[in-house]
Protein backbone atom coordinates (compact mmCIF):
# COMPACT_ATOMS: atom_id res chain seq x y z
CA UNK A 1 0.00 0.00 0.00
CA UNK A 2 2.74 2.38 1.04
CA UNK A 3 4.76 1.52 -2.07
CA UNK A 4 1.72 2.17 -4.24
CA UNK A 5 1.51 5.67 -2.79
CA UNK A 6 5.04 6.37 -3.98
CA UNK A 7 4.48 4.93 -7.44
CA UNK A 8 1.15 6.70 -7.91
CA UNK A 9 2.55 10.11 -8.97
CA UNK A 10 4.76 8.38 -11.52
CA UNK A 11 1.77 6.48 -12.90
CA UNK A 12 -0.28 9.67 -13.11
CA UNK A 13 2.59 11.41 -14.84
CA UNK A 14 2.91 8.58 -17.37
CA UNK A 15 -0.84 8.69 -18.01
CA UNK A 16 -0.75 12.43 -18.65
CA UNK A 17 2.33 11.95 -20.83
CA UNK A 18 0.59 9.36 -23.01
CA UNK A 19 -2.49 11.58 -23.28
CA UNK A 20 -0.35 14.51 -24.42
CA UNK A 21 1.63 12.38 -26.83
CA UNK A 22 -1.58 11.26 -28.49
CA UNK A 23 -2.85 14.81 -28.40
CA UNK A 24 0.18 16.07 -30.30
CA UNK A 25 -0.50 13.57 -33.08
CA UNK A 26 -3.98 14.94 -33.50
CA UNK A 27 -4.48 17.83 -35.88
CA UNK A 28 -6.64 20.38 -34.04
CA UNK A 29 -7.94 21.61 -37.40
CA UNK A 30 -9.62 18.28 -37.95
CA UNK A 31 -13.01 18.33 -36.33
CA UNK A 32 -14.87 15.04 -36.07
CA UNK A 33 -17.94 15.16 -38.29
CA UNK A 34 -21.34 15.18 -36.61
CA UNK A 35 -22.79 13.48 -39.68
CA UNK A 36 -20.94 10.17 -39.66
CA UNK A 37 -23.36 7.26 -40.16
CA UNK A 38 -26.18 9.70 -40.88
CA UNK A 39 -27.93 9.95 -44.23
CA UNK A 40 -26.63 12.66 -46.54
CA UNK A 41 -28.52 15.94 -46.07
CA UNK A 42 -31.45 16.69 -48.36
CA UNK A 43 -30.16 18.94 -51.10
CA UNK A 44 -30.35 19.58 -54.85
CA UNK A 45 -27.67 21.56 -56.62
CA UNK A 46 -27.76 22.75 -60.25
CA UNK A 47 -25.11 21.66 -62.78
CA UNK A 48 -22.33 23.85 -64.16
CA UNK A 49 -23.30 25.57 -67.40
CA UNK A 50 -22.90 23.10 -70.27
CA UNK A 51 -23.03 20.09 -67.95
CA UNK A 52 -26.08 17.85 -67.94
CA UNK A 53 -26.29 16.71 -64.35
CA UNK A 54 -26.02 18.55 -61.04
CA UNK A 55 -25.95 16.82 -57.69
CA UNK A 56 -28.77 15.93 -55.32
CA UNK A 57 -29.37 13.55 -52.43
CA UNK A 58 -31.05 11.07 -54.80
CA UNK A 59 -27.81 10.67 -56.81
CA UNK A 60 -26.02 9.35 -53.74
CA UNK A 61 -28.03 6.20 -53.23
CA UNK A 62 -27.37 2.77 -54.65
CA UNK A 63 -23.59 2.77 -54.92
CA UNK A 64 -20.53 3.44 -52.77
CA UNK A 65 -19.40 6.88 -53.84
CA UNK A 66 -17.09 9.71 -52.90
CA UNK A 67 -18.28 13.29 -52.67
CA UNK A 68 -15.49 15.79 -53.10
CA UNK A 69 -15.99 19.45 -52.16
CA UNK A 70 -13.72 21.62 -54.28
CA UNK A 71 -13.24 25.14 -55.63
CA UNK A 72 -11.06 26.56 -58.38
CA UNK A 73 -9.63 29.13 -55.95
CA UNK A 74 -8.50 26.43 -53.55
CA UNK A 75 -4.85 25.49 -53.89
CA UNK A 76 -4.95 22.21 -51.89
CA UNK A 77 -7.80 21.11 -54.19
CA UNK A 78 -5.41 21.23 -57.09
CA UNK A 79 -2.85 19.28 -55.09
CA UNK A 80 -5.29 16.47 -54.33
CA UNK A 81 -6.83 16.41 -57.80
CA UNK A 82 -4.56 13.71 -59.25
CA UNK A 83 -5.50 11.48 -56.31
CA UNK A 84 -9.21 12.14 -56.79
CA UNK A 85 -8.82 11.40 -60.51
CA UNK A 86 -6.98 8.19 -59.76
CA UNK A 87 -9.77 7.03 -57.46
CA UNK A 88 -12.35 7.70 -60.15
CA UNK A 89 -10.43 6.39 -63.15
CA UNK A 90 -8.30 3.55 -61.84
CA UNK A 91 -9.98 2.40 -58.66
CA UNK A 92 -13.46 2.56 -60.19
CA UNK A 93 -14.91 4.61 -57.34
CA UNK A 94 -17.58 7.00 -58.63
CA UNK A 95 -16.65 10.49 -57.49
CA UNK A 96 -19.15 13.33 -57.47
CA UNK A 97 -18.39 16.90 -56.55
CA UNK A 98 -19.75 19.97 -54.87
CA UNK A 99 -18.29 23.10 -56.39
CA UNK A 100 -18.04 25.41 -53.38
CA UNK A 101 -18.52 29.18 -53.71
CA UNK A 102 -16.99 29.39 -57.14
CA UNK A 103 -17.53 31.33 -60.34
CA UNK A 104 -18.86 29.03 -63.07
CA UNK A 105 -16.32 30.14 -65.66
CA UNK A 106 -13.43 29.67 -63.23
CA UNK A 107 -14.66 26.20 -62.33
CA UNK A 108 -15.02 25.20 -66.00
CA UNK A 109 -11.57 26.58 -66.73
CA UNK A 110 -10.10 24.69 -63.81
CA UNK A 111 -11.70 21.41 -64.92
CA UNK A 112 -10.50 21.92 -68.50
CA UNK A 113 -6.97 22.44 -67.23
CA UNK A 114 -6.82 19.76 -64.51
CA UNK A 115 -9.20 17.16 -65.88
CA UNK A 116 -12.76 16.31 -64.93
CA UNK A 117 -13.02 12.90 -63.24
CA UNK A 118 -16.40 13.68 -61.68
CA UNK A 119 -19.56 11.69 -62.46
CA UNK A 120 -21.49 14.88 -61.80
CA UNK A 121 -20.94 18.26 -60.17
CA UNK A 122 -23.39 20.33 -58.16
CA UNK A 123 -22.84 24.07 -57.96
CA UNK A 124 -23.10 25.43 -54.43
CA UNK A 125 -22.68 29.13 -55.15
CA UNK A 126 -23.70 30.48 -51.76
CA UNK A 127 -22.22 27.60 -49.75
CA UNK A 128 -25.51 26.77 -48.04
CA UNK A 129 -25.69 23.13 -49.09
CA UNK A 130 -22.10 22.69 -47.92
CA UNK A 131 -23.05 24.01 -44.49
CA UNK A 132 -25.70 21.27 -44.36
CA UNK A 133 -22.85 18.84 -45.01
CA UNK A 134 -20.86 20.35 -42.14
CA UNK A 135 -18.17 21.62 -44.49
CA UNK A 136 -15.88 24.22 -42.92
CA UNK A 137 -13.10 24.42 -45.46
CA UNK A 138 -12.28 23.07 -48.88
CA UNK A 139 -11.25 20.47 -49.86
CA UNK A 140 -13.30 17.93 -47.95
CA UNK A 141 -14.31 14.46 -49.06
CA UNK A 142 -17.12 12.21 -47.89
CA UNK A 143 -17.49 8.49 -48.47
CA UNK A 144 -21.13 7.50 -48.97
CA UNK A 145 -22.43 3.94 -48.66
CA UNK A 146 -25.10 2.24 -50.77
CA UNK A 147 -27.91 3.40 -48.49
CA UNK A 148 -26.77 6.99 -48.94
CA UNK A 149 -25.22 7.40 -45.50
CA UNK A 150 -22.03 9.31 -44.81
CA UNK A 151 -19.50 6.79 -43.54
CA UNK A 152 -16.23 8.70 -43.55
CA UNK A 153 -15.10 12.28 -43.83
CA UNK A 154 -11.67 13.49 -44.84
CA UNK A 155 -10.79 17.11 -44.12
CA UNK A 156 -8.13 18.74 -46.26
CA UNK A 157 -6.44 17.36 -49.38
CA UNK A 158 -6.60 13.60 -49.84
CA UNK A 159 -3.23 11.98 -49.38
CA UNK A 160 -1.97 8.67 -50.82
CA UNK A 161 -1.80 7.36 -47.22
CA UNK A 162 -5.44 8.25 -46.52
CA UNK A 163 -6.48 6.57 -49.76
CA UNK A 164 -4.46 3.38 -49.24
CA UNK A 165 -4.99 2.98 -45.52
CA UNK A 166 -8.52 4.22 -44.98
CA UNK A 167 -10.59 4.96 -48.05
CA UNK A 168 -9.88 1.93 -50.27
CA UNK A 169 -10.26 -0.64 -47.44
CA UNK A 170 -13.50 1.06 -46.38
CA UNK A 171 -14.79 1.08 -49.96
CA UNK A 172 -14.11 -2.66 -50.17
CA UNK A 173 -15.96 -3.29 -46.93
CA UNK A 174 -18.91 -1.07 -47.86
CA UNK A 175 -19.26 -2.75 -51.25
CA UNK A 176 -19.56 -6.12 -49.54
CA UNK A 177 -22.24 -4.91 -47.14
CA UNK B 1 -5.45 73.75 -32.32
CA UNK B 2 -7.55 72.03 -34.86
CA UNK B 3 -5.01 69.29 -35.25
CA UNK B 4 -4.99 68.68 -31.50
CA UNK B 5 -8.77 68.52 -31.42
CA UNK B 6 -8.78 66.09 -34.31
CA UNK B 7 -6.18 63.94 -32.58
CA UNK B 8 -8.24 63.92 -29.40
CA UNK B 9 -11.37 63.06 -31.30
CA UNK B 10 -9.62 60.19 -33.06
CA UNK B 11 -8.11 58.88 -29.86
CA UNK B 12 -11.50 58.48 -28.18
CA UNK B 13 -13.19 57.09 -31.24
CA UNK B 14 -11.20 53.84 -31.39
CA UNK B 15 -13.89 51.26 -30.95
CA UNK B 16 -13.09 47.58 -31.36
CA UNK B 17 -13.51 46.43 -34.94
CA UNK B 18 -16.71 44.43 -35.12
CA UNK B 19 -16.94 41.46 -37.41
CA UNK B 20 -20.70 41.85 -37.79
CA UNK B 21 -21.30 43.86 -40.94
CA UNK B 22 -24.03 46.51 -41.08
CA UNK B 23 -25.92 44.62 -43.78
CA UNK B 24 -26.24 41.59 -41.50
CA UNK B 25 -27.91 43.45 -38.67
CA UNK B 26 -31.59 42.71 -38.16
CA UNK B 27 -34.08 45.62 -38.05
CA UNK B 28 -35.57 44.36 -34.78
CA UNK B 29 -33.05 45.30 -32.03
CA UNK B 30 -34.37 42.63 -29.65
CA UNK B 31 -33.93 39.90 -32.20
CA UNK B 32 -30.52 41.27 -33.17
CA UNK B 33 -29.47 41.06 -29.54
CA UNK B 34 -30.55 37.42 -29.42
CA UNK B 35 -28.60 36.79 -32.60
CA UNK B 36 -25.50 38.33 -31.05
CA UNK B 37 -25.97 36.21 -27.96
CA UNK B 38 -26.22 33.01 -30.01
CA UNK B 39 -23.27 34.00 -32.19
CA UNK B 40 -21.08 34.48 -29.11
CA UNK B 41 -21.70 30.86 -28.16
CA UNK B 42 -20.82 29.46 -31.58
CA UNK B 43 -17.25 28.66 -32.48
CA UNK B 44 -15.89 29.78 -35.80
CA UNK B 45 -14.67 26.54 -37.37
CA UNK B 46 -12.04 28.28 -39.45
CA UNK B 47 -10.30 30.21 -36.68
CA UNK B 48 -11.44 27.92 -33.87
CA UNK B 49 -10.64 30.14 -30.90
CA UNK B 50 -12.97 32.90 -31.99
CA UNK B 51 -16.72 32.95 -31.86
CA UNK B 52 -18.55 33.59 -35.12
CA UNK B 53 -19.49 36.95 -33.62
CA UNK B 54 -15.80 37.92 -33.55
CA UNK B 55 -14.57 36.25 -36.69
CA UNK B 56 -14.14 37.79 -40.10
CA UNK B 57 -13.99 34.43 -41.83
CA UNK B 58 -16.40 33.82 -44.69
CA UNK B 59 -17.94 30.79 -43.05
CA UNK B 60 -18.51 32.75 -39.84
CA UNK B 61 -20.40 35.37 -41.82
CA UNK B 62 -22.52 32.67 -43.49
CA UNK B 63 -23.36 31.19 -40.11
CA UNK B 64 -24.22 34.59 -38.65
CA UNK B 65 -26.63 35.16 -41.52
CA UNK B 66 -28.15 31.70 -41.01
CA UNK B 67 -28.60 32.38 -37.28
CA UNK B 68 -30.51 35.57 -38.12
CA UNK B 69 -32.61 33.88 -40.79
CA UNK B 70 -33.71 31.19 -38.41
CA UNK B 71 -34.57 33.72 -35.71
CA UNK B 72 -36.71 35.58 -38.25
CA UNK B 73 -38.54 32.33 -38.92
CA UNK B 74 -39.53 32.39 -35.26
CA UNK B 75 -37.15 29.75 -33.90
CA UNK B 76 -36.00 29.84 -30.28
CA UNK B 77 -32.35 30.32 -29.34
CA UNK B 78 -32.11 26.61 -28.51
CA UNK B 79 -33.54 25.59 -31.88
CA UNK B 80 -31.00 27.74 -33.68
CA UNK B 81 -28.12 26.29 -31.67
CA UNK B 82 -29.47 22.80 -32.38
CA UNK B 83 -29.58 23.55 -36.11
CA UNK B 84 -25.88 24.37 -36.10
CA UNK B 85 -24.85 21.51 -33.78
CA UNK B 86 -26.73 19.04 -36.01
CA UNK B 87 -24.29 19.96 -38.75
CA UNK B 88 -21.06 20.64 -36.93
CA UNK B 89 -21.37 18.69 -33.67
CA UNK B 90 -20.89 19.84 -30.09
CA UNK B 91 -17.51 21.18 -31.11
CA UNK B 92 -19.11 24.42 -32.37
CA UNK B 93 -20.47 25.20 -28.95
CA UNK B 94 -18.05 27.35 -26.98
CA UNK B 95 -19.91 26.23 -23.86
CA UNK B 96 -19.94 22.43 -24.11
CA UNK B 97 -23.16 20.78 -22.93
CA UNK B 98 -23.23 18.63 -19.81
CA UNK B 99 -23.62 15.02 -20.92
CA UNK B 100 -21.99 11.60 -20.73
CA UNK B 101 -19.16 12.35 -23.17
CA UNK B 102 -18.28 15.66 -21.51
CA UNK B 103 -18.61 14.41 -17.95
CA UNK B 104 -14.83 14.29 -17.42
CA UNK B 105 -14.50 17.84 -18.71
CA UNK B 106 -17.01 19.21 -16.23
CA UNK B 107 -16.37 16.98 -13.22
CA UNK B 108 -12.61 16.47 -13.72
CA UNK B 109 -11.29 19.59 -11.93
CA UNK B 110 -13.57 19.02 -8.94
CA UNK B 111 -12.62 15.35 -8.79
CA UNK B 112 -8.93 16.28 -8.74
CA UNK B 113 -9.58 18.85 -6.03
CA UNK B 114 -11.46 16.25 -3.99
CA UNK B 115 -8.69 13.67 -4.37
CA UNK B 116 -6.15 16.28 -3.28
CA UNK B 117 -8.25 17.27 -0.25
CA UNK B 118 -8.72 13.64 0.76
CA UNK B 119 -4.99 12.97 0.34
CA UNK B 120 -4.11 16.00 2.48
CA UNK B 121 -6.63 15.01 5.14
CA UNK B 122 -5.28 11.47 5.34
CA UNK B 123 -1.69 12.73 5.48
CA UNK B 124 -2.42 15.28 8.23
CA UNK B 125 -4.36 12.74 10.26
CA UNK B 126 -1.55 10.20 10.03
CA UNK B 127 0.94 12.80 11.14
CA UNK B 128 -1.16 13.79 14.09
CA UNK B 129 -1.64 10.12 15.04
CA UNK B 130 2.16 9.71 14.97
CA UNK B 131 2.46 12.39 17.64
CA UNK B 132 2.20 15.69 15.83
CA UNK B 133 5.03 17.79 14.46
CA UNK B 134 7.25 17.29 17.51
CA UNK B 135 6.73 13.55 17.41
CA UNK B 136 8.24 13.31 13.94
CA UNK B 137 11.73 14.27 15.11
CA UNK B 138 13.88 12.68 17.77
CA UNK B 139 15.25 15.17 20.37
CA UNK B 140 18.89 16.16 20.01
CA UNK B 141 21.43 14.13 21.88
CA UNK B 142 23.74 15.88 24.36
CA UNK B 143 26.59 15.68 21.89
CA UNK B 144 24.53 17.27 19.13
CA UNK B 145 23.37 20.05 21.42
CA UNK B 146 26.95 20.87 22.37
CA UNK B 147 28.00 21.09 18.70
CA UNK B 148 24.99 23.26 17.88
CA UNK B 149 25.79 25.66 20.67
CA UNK B 150 29.38 25.86 19.54
CA UNK B 151 28.28 26.70 16.03
CA UNK B 152 25.79 29.32 17.18
CA UNK B 153 28.39 30.96 19.39
CA UNK B 154 30.91 31.12 16.58
CA UNK B 155 28.33 32.63 14.28
CA UNK B 156 27.16 35.23 16.78
CA UNK B 157 30.58 36.85 17.37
Amino acid sequence: MRRLMYILPLLVFLGVGVAFLRGFDRDPREIPSALIDKPVPEFALPPLPGHKQGLSSADLKGDVQLVNVFASWCIPCKAEHPIVSRLAEREGLPVRAINYKDKAENALDWLARNGDPYASIGVDADGRASIDWGVYGVPESFLIDRQGRIRYKHVGPLTPEAVEQTILPLVKELRKG
Amino acid sequence: MRAILLALLLSVSTLPAFAVQPDEVLPDPKMEERAREISKDLRCLVCQNQSIDDSNADLARDLRVIVRERLKKGESNEQVLQYVTDRYGDYVLLRPPFKATTLLLWIGPFAVLLIGALGSAVYLRNRRAAGGVAGDTAPLTDDERRRLEALLRKDGT
